[in-house]
């Protein structure tokens, strides 16, 4: 059975590039790719909330929809942690089609780093370029080791763009902290949220970084909401778009 | 009842100030840095933490049996023990203690239990003097305020600020803020507060089952000036503070303080089994005040696991912006988020919710309490409890719908790319659109994704 992809639902709707960049990477590796129809939601905005009566049909929607694929990879560390930590709210510990799921949906970068073992990509990205550690990426999927753990991890985010030439890597002064989008926080907690996200950017601006990239389009959606409003000279992309080869300025 | 708290609504007047809420977050992320030194410092501090969080985990689930031990050994060692249902019965019982010593001065170290159940008001509402002499205690006393922080009290009021509370309550200098001067006019005004205190109040670290001794960690030593000069020393303690041995001690002295405020140890670390003298008193008062509810809950148990050391406010990017009175609460940040509506989850149902979830507090609390994963818990009891506010249950409602249907969410979608190409600028960001507030909103492509995959993957 081919790898099924599995496209969250605002990227879906607002950045269609970052869909499109993933499952080109992935074809390009030579991984037989499938778009199921029908896709919609992982159910998280509900979840998050609280809302865990709206949030089971959604759950279960998904995971019948991509039961019959060896692996599901998606380029969104917090959707793939809601599968993968939060969906046992919804199922039965030994439903055949949950555990199959949960234990086979991967982020993209981890699929490449671990499933496929990606040690060499022919792509140039001649960049100043900063990463934004998404937090269900770090501390939900373990995806790198975060700066309060003092268990050794290698960051996988950090060791595929690795593979692209040409990045020079700028660190921002903290190198975790939450930008702020946090879902329904972003605009239930507004001012809050604004206030965390203007500050990745300055740590990120005032270091000299050119883009700022991260494996979770929702942080950098919030993100490039804020830069556009206060016109900061700073762009954002999609680890994905990085990995396939598109330009600077592609979101 | 208490009035509910809008944590939003709490928390405007602080971040909306750059100047303060920039200069707390720094002043924060500053303690947390100096704990990641600390932590780094350590190669088995991951194995502190689990075995932190065993010991604790064994404790609370035998809690009746430790208390009994602690309260068998304390006796057996002079003390007298007193056990306290609720925050009213035990500020009774210090009450009846200080009555019984005809006293009317007392000196406090910091105890977060005191200011939970309320102590202060109510002794001074009886005509006791109560001097708080943990310095950033004493601050926040003599300003008429709370503490906004467990461990750092004042660590909202600048330097500037404390400057002009001396000035007017202790003499000092006018615009003096050097805090080499503050902190030794402090020095001398508590002095003569010690000197003239005639019981001493203290708080509890930790307390030892199998010896009935109890363990206080201060940096200032005021912990141990307040019982050496009174002859009576009355420790007020949560009952969720016990360990079974005196051998377990080393595990929590070590993660304490490096994750409170970076230091290897606190300055003092004071043990005191039994009272010091044949003329000196030594009372326990163990405290309930919802502990055993706490303890039942299997979502909301291994909050229990807390050692108050703070280290979840200083990481937490929501406390750091919005400082510790947005919560409204005696414990604020994280952990208070999680321990507050478990006293009463109507007024606290906005505080699990002042939250990210990007579990930071999770990874840095040094006994693996699950805080992100217990807020979210939270929200789960909250809604299930109707408490959240209708529109947004019905958003969730409408969303979930939504998302069950891929033609109505296709359609939703493309509906709402084209308002936002077509309609000028201010028509889709005002103030009725809360994202755009401070944000704009993505500008919307043509095509969705599965708009372009049927167009160049169709098979």
């Amino acid at each position: 059975m081919p790898v099924a992809l599995f496209v969250p639902c605002y990227i879906d709707q607002f950045f269609p590039d970052v869909a499109i960049a993933t499952l080109e990477l992935l074809e390009r590796l030579g991984v037989n790719v499938c778009y199921p129809e029908g896709q919609t939601c992982c159910g998280q905005p509900m979840a998050n909330t609280g809302c865990n009566q709206d949030t089971e049909p959604v759950a279960r929607r998904l995971v019948k929809l991509f039961a019959d694929f060896d692996a599901v990879v998606c380029p969104s560390g917090s959707c793939v942690s809601m599968v993968r930590n939060h969906y046992g709210a919804y199922f039965s510990p030994d439903d055949a089609e949950f555990k199959h799921v949960t234990e086979n949906t991967y982020e993209l970068c981890e699929y490449l780093h671990d499933v496929i073992g990606l040690d060499h990509l022919d792509v140039k990205f001649p960049h100043r370029v900063s990463l934004h550690q998404s937090c269900h990426g770090l501390r939900e999927l373990r995806l790198g080791q975060s700066s309060e753990s003092m268990t050794e991890r290698e960051n996988k985010v950090r060791n595929m763009l690795n593979l692209v030439q040409g990045i020079q890597w700028v660190e921002p002064d903290r190198p975790d902290d939450c930008c702020g989008f946090g879902g329904t926080f972003a605009v239930n907690e507004a001012d809050v949220s604004a206030e965390m996200g203007r500050a990745r950017i300055a740590d990120h601006c005032g270091k000299g970084s050119e883009v700022l990239a991260s494996a979770d389009m929702s942080c950098l959606m919030h993100l490039q909401g804020l830069i556009r409003r206060e016109h900061n000279p700073i762009q954002v992309m999609h680890v994905a778009q990085i990995l396939s080869g598109r330009p600077l300025g592609s979101v | 009842m208490l009035p509910i708290v809008e944590h939003p609504a709490a928390a405007k007047k602080f971040v909306t100030d750059p100047n303060r809420s920039r200069w707390h977050d720094q002043a924060l992320w500053f303690v947390r840095s100096k704990r990641d030194k600390q932590a780094a410092s350590l190669p088995e501090w991951e194995y502190l933490r689990e075995t932190a969080s065993q010991i604790k985990t064994h404790t609370i689930a035998n809690l009746a049996f430790y208390l009994q031990q602690f309260e068998d050994n304390a006796i057996a060692r002079g003390a007298q023990v007193h056990w306290a249902l609720d925050a009213a019965h035990h500020n009774e019982i210090v009450l009846g203690i200080l009555k019984d010593h005809k006293t009317k001065r007392i000196v406090k170290s910091k105890s977060m239990l005191t200011e939970e159940c309320g102590l202060n008001h109510f002794l001074e509402d009886n005509g006791i003097d109560v001097v708080d002499t943990d310095l950033g205690e004493r601050i926040v006393q003599l300003r008429g305020e709370t503490p906004s922080h467990i461990v750092l009290p004042a660590i909202h009021i600048k330097k500037e600020e404390v400057g002009d509370t001396f000035h007017q309550h202790l003499g000092t200098d006018e615009g003096a803020s050097d805090p080499k001067y503050l902190t030794e006019a402090a020095r001398g005004h508590l002095r003569s507060k010690f000197l003239a205190g005639e019981i001493g109040i203290t708080g509890v670290n930790f307390a030892i089952a199998e010896t009935g001794g109890i363990v206080v960690c201060t940096n200032e030593g005021n912990a141990d000036l307040g019982t050496s000069l009174p002859k009576v020393h009355i420790a007020c303690m949560g009952i969720e503070k016990l360990l079974p041995r005196q051998r377990d001690l080393g595990v929590f002295t070590r993660l304490l303080a490096r994750s409170a405020t970076g230091q290897p140890i606190t300055s003092y670390t004071s043990h005191f089994t039994g009272p010091r003298d044949e003329n000196s008193e030594l009372h326990i008062v163990l405290v309930d005040n919802g502990r055993s509810r706490l303890r039942e809950s299997e979502s909301f148990r291994a909050a229990m696991h807390c050692i108050r050391c703070g280290a979840c406010m200083n990481t937490c990017p929501v406390y750091r912006r919005s400082g510790g009175h947005s919560y409204r609460a005696t414990v604020p940040g994280p952990i208070g988020s999680v321990l507050s509506p478990t006293r009463d989850q109507n007024t606290y149902k906005s505080l699990p919710y002042a939250c990210s979830l990007c579990g930071s507090c999770t990874d840095v609390c040094p006994v693996k309490i699950p805080l992100h994963h217990q807020l979210l818990a939270w929200r789960g009891e909250l809604v299930g409890k109707k408490l959240l506010p209708r529109s947004k249950r019905l958003a969730m409602k409408m969303a979930s719908r939504l998302f069950r249907s891929p033609f109505l969410f296709a359609l939703a979608g493309k509906l709402g790319r084209t308002a936002l190409r077509v309609l000028p600028h201010w028509a889709t960001h005002h103030s009725l659109n809360t994202w755009t507030i401070a944000r704009e909103l993505p500008k919307p492509p043509k095509e969705s994704f599965r708009d372009w995959h049927r167009k160049h993957r169709a098979k």
